[in-house]
């Protein structure tokens, strides 16, 4: 594919991104701030986000296989934090899926929370799939996401 | 850090540009954003992923960052414990944040002193707005210092009549400040960031009453943890303050309508009082060694401690407003109370005043020792130490005790039980007549009454010495000095460690204790009144000087009779509070 057509792919695979909700707002701010001095700004936050992510899920799914014992504090917490984390590079889904889950962590409801949890890791997955597909496009077209 | 009035911080002229943050954020995620986003503020970031090493590098460089941007939640420490803890130790601007913008988080992120909360995901524009907290804390505190050095000028002259406007005993709150608080007041004064809910609410007068008991609820924490680790781990030494949380102050004081918030920006203000006071005292003690406390006070900029100046209305003296200004009262020797280490003490030296120490000059050897009252300059009465609550208001009444020394009878500042462990060379020392400057030694062995009044000549306005000196005979002491710190001491000699005293033994018992060492005022202005001005309302120290003829040549017979009670007492364990939070306190002490 030549330049322009790649390009063009890239835009409209970020469109879609944000047309199907995966992202919001939060990744074009994060792609604002990306410069010359760091041109692969936005890649690496969402790389440092799956490696620290990947403790959580995995510290959830330990906590969540203690059922019935379930902590449903320290589930909370996790979640609190993974949050926090999707939240800041706009991983919009991943981010409704932990509310999600935290209601039915405060609900202490269980099933729903197993639920939660499931929707979780699949959209934590597609996410990231789509967005390494994404910066791959990126790098070959040699532009920023952004035009 | 700020530096004291103004920005004469390290930043360059084009602040905000160059403003150093401090980001404390587990998430690696969100710490990797903010820097970039801090920087393209043009700040100068620092990241921390742990609570813990945010604290250190805090600690490590003291004044080094100009304000905190910190995440509530926090694996190794709550967040609003770190809040509270940079409040307390480092006085910086704190600005929370958090994904969870729930109503009573954020109440809970402004009630222990953030002066922000922010949402995540957090907007440029937000950041590049957060100077404002920096520059509003630093208008503050000038304002502060410059309420605590007008202090003196106002005290005297507003002493007395007015003192009791508004209905409040001036207790805690000089007639200045509350003047002048007023003006704030009047034209919005959103004093703390941190405060701002409860400035804006009505405002708590920090009564003597209520400050004593604040005091030893402080002492009393700090006593009780002096031994405990700091939670942080961090915190060693002297019990900081930091130590002392606001909660359990609070809960110690037992008073239903103070609330926790009220507690912390009292609290803030008094470690940055002792802090500054420290840092006169340090300066200036060239005597006595003022005790410091090895807590980390951060040094407040501005100098505190000059104002202290203590001015001992010769005729209000009797009402007993003294002002302590700044720094000088302390003196706490020995801190009765603490007696362990000062902890927490605060203010622990004693207020360098260059100027005037607290002096009663005695120049006369006839004075007695024992009756020396060194007041130097108020040495930031450690916590433990000082015992501002320890100055009931009956306290005032009685002596004349402007330097503080009271010795018991004779007794050189018999710091004996009390201050056996202070090396107080006082006891020696404080009578000693040789000491040069005029210090008023109060000793309680000396003549105990007439002289106070003399004494009150002596307790010149030293700025900050605090002295109480009451011209009325010194009454046993434990109503003088009492005041708390001088309970404690039962040798009473007030443990005036006052840099005039030249007292070598000052020097002991600096070293010796952190009391507080009250300088000695030199009495320039006998005359007319010795001005003490205290600053910190709890002292209540009536001055009875009445025209303090003391002057220049402190006549031991004044003195004699004063000390009694003020040995005891003496020791001043005057907080000294930003003048502007504690008015004098009126007695009746004072002789004319």
């Amino acid at each position: 594919m030549d330049r322009k057509q790649l390009q063009h792919q890239v835009a409209s695979v970020r469109k879609s991104l944000f047309d199907q909700g995966y992202l919001d707002d939060q990744f074009n701010r994060l792609e604002d701030l990306q410069d010359e001095t760091n041109p692969s700004f936005v890649e690496e936050v969402v790389t440092l986000f799956y490696s620290d992510s990947a403790r959580f899920i995995q510290n959830i799914e330990q906590a969540m296989i203690k059922k019935p014992n379930i902590d449903f504090g320290k589930l909370d917490d996790y979640m609190h934090q993974l949050k926090g984390s999707s939240s800041s590079f706009g991983a919009k889904k991943v981010k409704n899926e932990c509310s999600q889950f935290r209601e039915c962590c405060s609900a202490r409801n269980i099933e729903g929370c197993i639920k939660a949890f499931q929707q979780l890791k699949q959209e934590h997955a597609t996410l990231r799939r789509k967005l390494e597909t994404y910066f791959q496009l990126v790098k070959q077209a040699g532009i920023a996401g952004r035009t | 850090m700020m530096e004291n009035n103004g920005f004469s911080s390290p930043r360059n002229d084009s602040f905000p540009a160059g403003l150093r943050v401090l980001v404390v954020d587990d998430d690696p995620t969100w710490l990797k954003i903010l820097e970039k986003m801090l920087k393209k503020c043009s700040y100068e970031v620092t990241t921390c992923g742990l609570a813990r090493d945010a604290l250190n590098l805090l600690r490590e460089r003291k004044g080094g960052y100009d304000i905190v941007i910190s995440d509530v939640y926090m694996p190794d420490m709550d967040g609003f414990k770190l809040l509270e803890l940079v409040g307390l130790e480092m006085d910086l601007p704190v600005i929370m944040m958090s994904v969870d913008g729930e109503t009573s988080r954020v109440m809970k992120g402004v009630q222990h002193g953030a002066c922000d909360y922010l949402l995540k995901p957090i907007r440029m524009k937000e950041l590049r707005n957060i100077w404002q907290h920096v520059f509003r804390k630093k208008i503050h505190e000038v304002r502060d210092i410059e309420i605590l050095e007008g202090n003196e000028s106002f005290q005297m002259t507003r002493n007395g009549s007015d003192q009791y406007e508004d209905g409040h005993v001036l207790c805690g709150e000089d007639l200045t400040s509350i003047n002048k608080r007023k003006h704030f007041e009047s034209k919005h004064d959103e004093k703390d960031t941190g405060d701002s809910i409860s400035t804006k609410k009505a405002r708590v007068v920090w009564s003597v009453d209520l400050h004593q008991k604040f005091v030893k609820a402080v002492n009393q924490i700090g006593f009780d943890t002096t031994s405990l680790p700091s939670f942080d781990g961090a915190m060693t030494g002297s019990v900081c303050l930091a130590e002392v949380g606001p909660k359990k102050i609070l809960d110690m004081m037992n008073v239903p309508w103070l609330t926790r918030e009220n507690v912390a920006s009292h609290l803030q203000k008094y470690r940055l009082y002792l802090s500054r006071l420290q840092k006169e005292n340090d300066f200036k003690n060239p005597a006595g060694g003022i005790k410091q406390s090895d807590s980390p006070l951060r040094d407040s900029a501005g100098s505190f401690g000059s104002q202290n100046s203590i001015n001992l209305q010769h005729n209000d003296v009797s009402n007993g407003s003294y002002i302590f200004s700044g720094s000088s009262l302390v003196v706490h020797n020995g801190d009765p109370r603490s007696h362990d280490s000062d902890r927490k003490r605060l203010v622990s030296t004693p207020v360098e005043e260059p100027k005037r120490t607290l002096t009663v000059n005695v120049p006369n050897p006839r004075i007695p020792r024992s009756s020396q009252m060194e007041f130097g300059q108020p040495l930031a009465p450690p916590q433990s130490e000082v015992d501002f609550g320890a100055l009931d208001s009956t306290f005032p009444t009685k002596y004349p005790w402007c330097g503080i020394q009271l010795k018991k009878e004779h007794n050189p500042l018999h710091l004996n039980d009390e201050f056996s462990h202070l090396p107080l060379p006082g006891q020696k020392q404080l009578t000693q007549a040789d000491y040069p400057q005029p210090a008023p030694a109060i000793s309680s062995a000396p003549s105990s009454t007439p002289s106070h009044n003399e004494y009150r000549s002596n307790v010149n306005h030293a700025r900050s010495t605090a002295i109480a000196v009451d011209s009325s005979p010194i009454q046993t002491k434990t109503d003088v000095a009492n005041h708390q710190a001088v309970e404690p001491n039962s040798k009473s000699t007030p443990s005036l460690e006052n840099q005039g005293f030249n007292m070598n033994s000052i020097t002991e018992f600096e070293s010796s204790r952190k009391n507080i060492n009250l300088g000695m005022l030199p009495f320039t202005t006998l005359e007319e009144d010795l001005q003490v001005c205290w600053v910190p309302g709890d002292c209540y120290m009536n001055l009875g000087l009445q025209n303090i003829e003391v002057l220049e040549y402190f006549d031991p017979g004044l003195i004699t009779d004063v000390p009694v009670n003020l040995n005891d007492g003496l020791r001043f364990d005057y907080e000294f509070y930003d003048p502007t939070e504690y008015s004098l306190i009126d007695q009746s002490l004072f002789i004319a």
